[in-house]
Formats: C-alpha cells, sequence, structure tokens
C-alpha cells in the first residue's frame, strides 16, 4: 500500500514547511483532490490540511476586500460586502456545484481544482496529455462537447470548471502566495497557464508554493455586475458557458466594462478584446455582438463543441443587454 | 482529539484515507447514510457537520477531528422521529429510500442556511438576507440531492410542510 501522511497546519510557515517533502499536496475542503485519489489521478504521499489556516473576509484599507485562502466558498457568497459591492462574485459561486460541496470548498481549493475532463480522470481507458505528458489526448478526436474553444492547444483541450474563478478574472483579483523564499503576489488572471505543449503544467505556482489569500481591488464598476450560466440542466452542473460581466454606462454610452468567460477555455478567460470593441461604443445589442464576434474571432471549435461559439456570442450580448437595462430602471 | 459522532466520542481513523463516509457505515456500523456515486455527485452522503451539510464521500474522516457530525441516526431524538423524518412519511418522500437519508440531512443543514440569509442562484435580490423559501428556492437549493426513483414531488412537499413559507 502507498504511504500517505496527514497533517494539520498551524499557519502559512508551518504548512510549508510541512509539505517540503517529496510529493506533498495541500489539502483544503478535499471535495477535488480527495475523489481524484480515490481514482488514482492524484498519488500524493503526504497531504497538509491548510483547511486551519486564515478563513477571514477583510476590509483592505484601499477599499477592497482580503479573503483568506481556507475560507469557505458559502462564505464568501453570502458575505455583506460581497454581495453589495461585488455581486458577480455571490452570483458565480451560488451558481457552481451543490451548497453541500460550497460549503466544504475553499478558496485557495477552487483556484487550483482540475478540469472534468472525462478522458483526464479515466486512469485506465484514455490517453490525456494533462495526466501522462506526451501520452496523447482522446479528447480531440472524441467526445468533446465540453470542451475548450478558446486557448487550447493540440495537446489539450480540457476546460477550467471553476465558476467563481470567471468572476474573479473579470473583477482583476490577485492572488497572494507564500513559500520558503518569501511572498509575491499574482493576478489571477496570470494564475492559470494556457496548455501549449505542456498541459500538465497548469498554473505559475513554485514547488511547494501555498495560496495564502485572494485580493479584491476595489472597483466602481463591479457594483453593477452580473454572471450568467448556461449549463445541460438548471442546477448542479459545470457550465457550457458562463459569462461574468460589469458594465459601467456614460448616458447610453458604454465607458467601460469588465467581460470573462467560463465553460470555453482552459483558464478563466478574461475577454479583453471584446472589453476594448465596447469601451466608448452605444449600449446596444449591435455593439455588444460585435464585442462577442471580437473575442471569439480567435475561436477554434472542435466537432462536438461548435455550438459553444453561437451560444457564447448569444450569452454575452444577452448579459450586457441585462445590466444595460438594470442601470436604465 | 476524537470525532463526535451523534453525540458519541470516537477516535479517528488512523488511515487518513478514511473517508467520512466510511467510517461512519463501516468502522462505525451507522448504516443510515448511504454511499451513491462515491465521487459528490449524488449526495446520497449528505451529513452535517457542526450544523452545516456537507458531502461525507469527498470528506477524509481525519480531516474532522474535534467537531460534530450528526449523521441521519442522529435526528431522532429518543426514539421520537424528527418532524422531517414523520413529513416524509405523510408525503410519500420517498419510493426506494436510498436517498432519504441524505435528503433530510441536507433539508436541515439547508434551513439553517435560509435563516442565515445565504443567497442562493435564484435568490432575485442579493441584498436581503430575509429568504423566502418559495418553489424556486427549495428546489435550486435542494438540487445537490438526486432522486432517481420520482420521489421529487413528495420530497418537496415533505420540506415545505417542515421549512417553507406560504407559497412553497
Amino acid at each position: 500500500m502507498i504511504e500517505l501522511v496527514y497533517s494539520r497546519a498551524t499557519d502559512a510557515s508551518d504548512a510549508i514547511r510541512r509539505a517540503e517533502s517529496e510529493n506533498a499536496k495541500y489539502l483544503g475542503g478535499g471535495t477535488n483532490l480527495v475523489d481524484l485519489m480515490r481514482e488514482s489521478v492524484e498519488v500524493p504521499s503526504a497531504l497538509v490540511d491548510v483547511t486551519g489556516l486564515s478563513a477571514e473576509i477583510k476590509e483592505t484599507d484601499d477599499g477592497g476586500l482580503m479573503i483568506g485562502a481556507a475560507t469557505r466558498n458559502t462564505a464568501v457568497a453570502e458575505h455583506p460586502v460581497v454581495r453589495a459591492r461585488y455581486p458577480m462574485l455571490t452570483r458565480a459561486i451560488v451558481a457552481g456545484a451543490s451548497a453541500q460541496i460550497r460549503n466544504m470548498a475553499t478558496v485557495g481549493g477552487n483556484l487550483l481544482q482540475r478540469t472534468r475532463c472525462t478522458y483526464f480522470s479515466d486512469i485506465d481507458g484514455s490517453r490525456c496529455n494533462k495526466r501522462s505528458p506526451g501520452e496523447g489526448c482522446d479528447a480531440i478526436e472524441g467526445f468533446n462537447r465540453n470542451h475548450a474553444i478558446l486557448g487550447a492547444s493540440p495537446a489539450c483541450i480540457a476546460t477550467h470548471p471553476s465558476d467563481m474563478c470567471v468572476a474573479l478574472a473579470a473583477l482583476d483579483a490577485i492572488v497572494h502566495l507564500r513559500n520558503a523564499s518569501g511572498e509575491r503576489a499574482v493576478a489571477l488572471c496570470d494564475l492559470h497557464r494556457l496548455p501549449e505543449d505542456r498541459p500538465d503544467l497548469e498554473t505559475v505556482l513554485e514547488p511547494g508554493e501555498l495560496i495564502t489569500a485572494v485580493e479584491l481591488p476595489a472597483s466602481a464598476i463591479a457594483a453593477r455586475s452580473t454572471y450568467r450560466k448556461v449549463r445541460d440542466r438548471s442546477s448542479y452542473a459545470f457550465a457550457l458557458v458562463s459569462v461574468a460581466a460589469a458594465l459601467e454606462l456614460d448616458g447610453g454610452e458604454i465607458a467601460d466594462a469588465r467581460l470573462a468567460l467560463g465553460g470555453v477555455a482552459p483558464k478563466p478567460w478574461r475577454a479583453w478584446h471584446a472589453e476594448a470593441a465596447l469601451r466608448g461604443r452605444p449600449a446596444t445589442k449591435a455593439s455588444f455582438l460585435e464585442a462577442a464576434d471580437a473575442e471569439l474571432a480567435d475561436a477554434r471549435p472542435l466537432a462536438g463543441n461548435a455550438f459553444k461559439v453561437g451560444l457564447a456570442r448569444r450569452t454575452i450580448a444577452a448579459v450586457l443587454q441585462q445590466l444595460t437595462e438594470g442601470a436604465r430602471q | 482529539m476524537p470525532i463526535i459522532i451523534n453525540s458519541r466520542e470516537m477516535p479517528v481513523p488512523a488511515d487518513a484515507r478514511v473517508s467520512l463516509l466510511d467510517f461512519v457505515r463501516e468502522h462505525l456500523e451507522l448504516y443510515g447514510t448511504k454511499k451513491g456515486c462515491n465521487q459528490g455527485a449524488c449526495g446520497a452522503c449528505t451529513v452535517l457537520v457542526d450544523g452545516e451539510r456537507i458531502l461525507a464521500c469527498l470528506a477524509l474522516a481525519v480531516q474532522y477531528d474535534g467537531r460534530e457530525v450528526t449523521t441521519i441516526e442522529g435526528l431522532a431524538n429518543d426514539g421520537a422521529l424528527h418532524p422531517l423524518q414523520q413529513a416524509f412519511i405523510d408525503h410519500d418522500g420517498f419510493q426506494c429510500g436510498y436517498c432519504t437519508p441524505g435528503q433530510i440531512c441536507s433539508a436541515v443543514g439547508m434551513a439553517h442556511e435560509v435563516a442565515r440569509g445565504v443567497p442562493s442562484h435564484v435568490t432575485d435580490d442579493l441584498a436581503t438576507t430575509e429568504i423566502a423559501l418559495n418553489h424556486d428556492e427549495l428546489r435550486e437549493r435542494m438540487s445537490g440531492n438526486l432522486c432517481r426513483c420520482g420521489a421529487q414531488n413528495g420530497i418537496v412537499d415533505a420540506i415545505a410542510e417542515i421549512y417553507a413559507g406560504p407559497g412553497a
């Protein structure tokens, strides 16, 4: 039997010290890691439980929020400041998983959850470059209805499954990291890597590096924001397409916008092209569709998921329309 | 520290791989909590930890050291059924019964969340913490518990009788 050592960290430096052993993993709520261990996709030899680390949500001096990495997803969603100032984040979290899972899952763990590509978890039956680099990808010629249309590579077409991260991408969230040599901060948009030829490397984290907090900068635009998720059933399913959006209007004109997409890419997808296309344009359906087209121009659909291009286009336009109408009420 | 299961202190298992679900079923012989999918997709293993609903299949028992776990066996009081258990009987809230313990524990946890004002996917106004547990709210909040017999209407009626306001 493979050895597995479990220990509970008392603080961040204790966690980092405990994770120095080879093949150690930080353990949050366990909602993804425990499942993957059962499937032998993840085979750690040590688990360092970090659920006892900071789970505080504190207002920062410059009007933002600092969310401890061990905060449970439910606690973020129900926080009064998140609801009032960053509504898209509450909407994104409560659109994900089930209440039971949101009560368990931590913020740090949500960021680092693995893809739900079924070929990735099918260890005995499928080839997967993310699981076994260089082996090949059975999804590309396989059942790829749920897979990526943006940012994928010939090595991997898996999507990032998080809803919360899509809102965090749109909100310019900052991820605070720590390891034995010190601390650093990385934009959420830069935390996850695109697969290119190394889909096994999913983030820019160094070995043993620990997520300690996620910071939301002050954001006036975020007060008028929302999240819409399109899925195969109305609840408890992963996104086919999701849209996190915030809009600031000046009369009938778009002064500023934030837009990010889920379900369509290997990472939470900040829609920079669409945002640029929206600024200064009239807040009309034509502008919204044009912006969506600007973002989706690079889409590379596969046999099973071409529908996502049109679905993403319509969902982007519908969400921006909803925010526009809300603003005019 | 021990883990407290239905008010009884139990030593945590030596093997860190033992899930909370296998711990209560196979080590403590509390067979009320059910193993459905064993991968977090069905809700049959829902238990309460310090009053909050979680999935016991995705929880490692060692992580719940010092915490208070309530399974379906812990809801009845001195042989008297929990009101929600009685409501499930009254409303035919089950057919095969396999999802029932998870449904009931989940609904008890849900009621705490509603009382606390936790918003759901169908809550229109995020500013309010007064949640009316209407038709849509109840179904959305219970979506993590699947029933494959088709007893959903009875399940919803039972939960509504105990926890919902008018209009559910």
